[in-house]
């Protein structure tokens, strides 16, 4: 065990643990910050989705002694009120069906449109290739990030 | 208007009930008053009452009129926990913008039939559904009426307003809700008029849609409690091995581990439900503190597996039948293969006949055979298995996601002895069920976790426990025939199906009815792997495999495969063979001519393939037609047209939601899926080896229409996914001049298919 000092969502936080710890454990079991979801834990299904540095990573895939020092975002911090025009998209588009992939898909796309404000289908479908759906809902994530790519141009 | 007896389940309708409020609810906090409005950027917040009052078990009104509904049904993702309370609002007249939706724990006394499972929610809720809601509106009118002293005749709602007629009287519903409270339970009361519906018909956003895009807990694995451990189980690595032992003192010394032991979950002598399927019964628990020191301790658990004599034996006497000698009893996918092709049909019962087929076959002068087959599958939800419990000495608390609360208050029951009332489930939202929930061993599992330790623990499947578990789609087989005479007629058919351990045929269904000569037979072969129901059971392979039949017996016949299948189903409608056909015609054919005319079928345009599939089951009608290309041995899906009869679509954008789900999900599974066998053993146990369809897999875009015919709603889980896998592979033949008979297709696909050029 040691501890490290991670700084999420805007907030200072201290966390003892394994330095090991996959960012994931330590945002749901430690942190009480269960937006983060567990899919796979081997970086397969995206939804363990976070913003490290601005950038989307695997948690999963990110220990805690590399996560440390570092801005990390989670879906409970991509806007103070749920109001990113992401998550907009997402409830005009009324994309969830069992929702569980939803957080990880939003914390992708957001990433992606910071990069590429004006994606292409393509370079939608090959940014969100590692989010898996098991629900299917694919259309309507597609089209929810493009009605937030015209929202935010605009 | 109709009119009801509330007498059906009466007790739902008695007041002082006494869950509203229980402590074990995830968190009614005051988000789930916060949501979208219906454009869905806004954000409307709902003043919470000083004072709710109970009218009957699904509904209480506070003194400001806001409204609680209790959703009765487990919510899988398909959206019941929305649609479910919009029924009751409809009827309760009531602005759906003052409603707020909890999930009800299970509870028999109230509740008929809380379960998610054969599409069922919406068609056998509806009557209760909205008796409830009806029957709460007459209680608040006359409640309305005592104060005003009118009468109840002279008195409309709009919205949960009440006007007098002859006066400028209004009352609204948070003003009489207490009184309304005391008021006796109506005998009978009136139902809507379809044409009156305000709510039913109109699309609503998921009621958890924000929770969702914002995080919050909903899930099983979201729920924490104080004092609570983690738990997770070992399993042997292979179907028909045992646990012998291990080396649980070295672990139970690592960081956060707590203990390290066996469970029994299903005693032998234990009196099990139709829901206990569970393929290991004796395993090792770790339980720990968090679920990273307890996934390390599991990596570290060194565990002896052995053979379990009896399971093998019983493969190794069925393989030697088979002529397969010196076999060890471990499944594998290359002997299930042989099992199927060689011996299945040997063994087949004839499960209906009509007409003489057997002579039919005889005297044809073209016989057209085919074979298809599918292998096994896991549902993978995205959410692995898992549940919360917290047993104490007279008590069993559950809390996680289930879609049969009920059949599992029996199995905790009779495995721990508790009393019914004694034992408390509650449901969460679900990260997905597709069948999978069904079979609530894990719960179990956590009760007697839970009951060991003396504490609250959360029981946790990883993703390689979830996938290796078993309770899979079985693996089927089905070879159909057809008899050609001289004039290309058809005149008779022939399925024989079969499968490991079951077989999918559904013999009174299409074309049963439509054909003089025919002959359905069944068969199947045990196994050591547990299988269970996923997403359309059986329908989900003998669809595609149908539809595909049909489609290269209409090309042989030089018919249109739609108006083949068309003129088939007039047969059936105006003539019928036999006498216990389980479809009706009329509607079969509705949603095959919609989608000819919704796509324009026969005006396609050069460099897209076309296929066409159409199926009824679970109550409901699907045609779909997939246009595709393929690319290199890429497949590219560029556009699925829907046409659904499922009676009156309750939420018609959530309904498109779940059709376009269901499409998805057939094309996924059809193309990409499966699970093999060595020796038993699963040889995918994550998402790197286990394909699910992704992102740029999924179709470019999907249409999807309703017929509009007013008849009482079914089911919508199930009935968009069975279909679009025969319209995939006869789209796949249009684009590479090949059938495509085994799934998953992309095996075949990418063993040098030649695109037809
Ligand atoms: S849980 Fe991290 S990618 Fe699946
Ligand atoms: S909505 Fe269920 S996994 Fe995406």
């Amino acid at each position: 065990m040691a501890e490290f000092n991670i700084t999420i969502n805007g907030k200072e936080q201290t966390v003892d643990a394994d330095p090991q710890t996959p960012l994931l454990w330590v945002l749901r079991d430690h942190l009480n910050l269960v937006g983060t979801k567990y899919g796979c834990g081997i970086a397969q299904c995206g939804a363990c989705t976070v913003h490290f540095n601005g950038t989307a990573v695997r948690s999963c895939q990110l220990p805690i002694s590399t996560a440390a020092n570092n801005e990390i975002v989670t879906i409970e911090g991509l806007s103070e009120k749920g109001d990113h025009p992401v998550q907009k998209a997402w409830l005009e588009h009324d994309v969830p069906q069992c929702g569980y992939c939803q957080a990880g898909q939003i914390m992708t796309a957001t990433a992606l449109l910071k990069k590429n404000p004006n994606p292409s289908d393509k370079e939608i479908e090959n940014a969100m290739y590692g989010n898996i759906c098991r629900c299917g809902t694919y259309t309507r994530i597609k089209a929810a990030i493009k009605t937030a790519a015209k929202s935010e141009q605009s | 208007m109709s009119k009801v007896k509330t007498g059906i389940g009466r007790r739902s309708f008695i007041k002082s009930v006494s869950f509203a409020g229980g402590g074990l609810l995830i968190g009614f906090n005051w988000l789930a008053c916060k949501r979208p409005n219906e454009d869905g950027v806004e954000e409307m917040v709902l003043e919470m009452p000083e004072e709710w009052f109970e009218i009957n078990g699904y509904l209480k009104i506070g003194d400001n009129g806001v409204v609680t509904i209790y959703s009765p049904n487990p919510e899988i993702g398909q959206n019941v926990k929305t649609s479910m309370p919009m029924i009751v609002a409809e009827e309760l007249d009531v602005d759906w913008d003052m409603v707020v939706v909890e999930q009800a724990p299970l509870n028999t006394d109230i509740f008929t039939r809380q379960l998610a499972g054969g599409s069922q929610s919406i068609r056998q809720g509806w009557e209760s559904l909205r008796t409830a809601g009806a029957t709460a509106r007459q209680m608040l009118l006359i409640a309305a009426a005592n104060q005003l002293e009118a009468d109840v005749a002279d008195l409309t709602v709009d919205k949960g307003v009440i006007s007098h007629k002859g006066s400028d009287r209004k009352l609204e519903y948070g003003e009489v809700a207490k009184a309304a409270s005391q008021v006796a339970v109506p005998e009978e009361v009136e139902l809507k008029d379809n044409n009156d519906f305000k709510i039913i018909g109109t699309s609503r956003k998921n009621v958890d849609g924000k929770k969702i895009v914002t995080g919050q807990p909903l899930y099983g694995l979201d729920v924490y409690k104080d004092g609570m451990l983690i738990a997770m189980v070992v399993q042997p690595p292979a179907f028909g091995m045992q646990f012998k032992s291990m080396n649980a003192d070295e672990v139970k010394s690592m960081p956060g581990i707590v203990d390290v032991f066996t469970i029994d979950t299903y005693p032998e002598d234990m009196e099990k439900e139709w829901s206990d399927t569970a393929a290991f019964s004796k395993l090792a628990v770790v339980v720990g503190e968090t679920t990273w020191q307890v996934m390390q301790a599991k990596k570290a658990l060194n565990v002896e597996w052995e053979l379990n004599p009896d399971l093998v034996k019983k493969m190794q006497i069925l393989e030697k039948s088979a002529g397969m000698d010196g076999t060890s009893g471990l499944e594998n996918t290359n002997i299930h293969a042989t099992l199927m092709a060689e011996t299945g049909a040997r063994n087949s019962e004839v499960v209906r006949r009509d007409g003489d087929p057997e002579a039919e076959f005889k005297k044809a002068s073209r016989i057209i055979e085919r074979t298809y087959t599918c292998p096994f599958l896991a549902h993978n939800c995205l959410e692995p298995m898992n549940f919360f419990a917290n047993v104490t000495e007279d008590k069993a608390e559950l809390l996680g996601p289930i879609q049969t609360p009920e059949y599992a208050e029996k199995s905790v029951n009779k495995r721990l002895g508790f009393e019914l009332e004694d034992i408390d489930i509650q449901m969460t939202r679900m990260g997905g069920g597709f069948g999978r929930r069904l079979y609530g061993h894990f719960l179990v599992e956590a009760a007697v976790i839970s009951q060991k330790m003396g504490k609250p623990i959360k029981l946790v499947y990883s993703r390689e426990d979830d996938m290796t578990n078993g309770v899979y789609r079985p693996a089927y087989h089905v070879t159909y025939r057809a008899a050609l005479d001289e004039n290309n007629n058809l005149t008779a058919f022939h399925v024989n199906a079969g499968g490991i351990p079951e077989s999918p045929l559904f013999a009174n269904r299409f074309p049963a009815g439509a054909v003089d000569n025919y002959l359905a037979e069944s068969w199947s072969i045990d196994t050591n792997i547990s299988v269970g129901a996923f997403r359309a059971p059986r329908s989900n392979f003998i669809a595609g495999a149908e539809q595909s039949f049909l489609d290269e017996l209409a090309e042989e016949m030089g018919k249109d495969p739609i108006q083949f299948r068309l003129d088939m189903l007039k047969r059936a409608e105006n003539d019928p063979v036999g006498e216990k056909n389980d479809y009706d015609p009329a509607r079969y054919a509705g949603v095959l001519e919609m989608v000819r005319e919704k796509s324009n079928w026969g005006k396609e345009t050069s460099n897209v393939a076309r296929g066409v599939s159409a199926y009824y089951c679970h109550n409901s009608y699907v045609a779909q037609i997939l246009d595709m290309s393929v690319n290199g041995d890429q497949p590219v899906i560029h556009k699925v047209t829907c046409a659904v009869d499922c009676g009156i679509v309750v939420n018609p954008d959530a309904a498109k939601n779940m059709v376009e789900g269901g499409t998805v999900d057939g094309i996924g599974h059809a193309m990409y899926s499966q699970m093999t066998f060595k020796e038993g053993e699963p040889q995918h146990n994550n998402f790197d080896s286990y394909r699910l369809i992704r992102h740029p897999e999924a179709p470019k875009e999907i249409d999807v229409y309703f017929i509009e015919n007013g008849i009482d709603p079914t089911g919508l889980g199930e009935p968009p996914f069975p279909p679009i896998m025969g319209a995939l592979a006869n789209a796949l033949y249009k684009a590479t001049g090949k059938r495509f008979y085994n799934q998953p297709f992309i095996n075949e696909l990418k063993s040098g298919v030649k695109v037809k050029g």
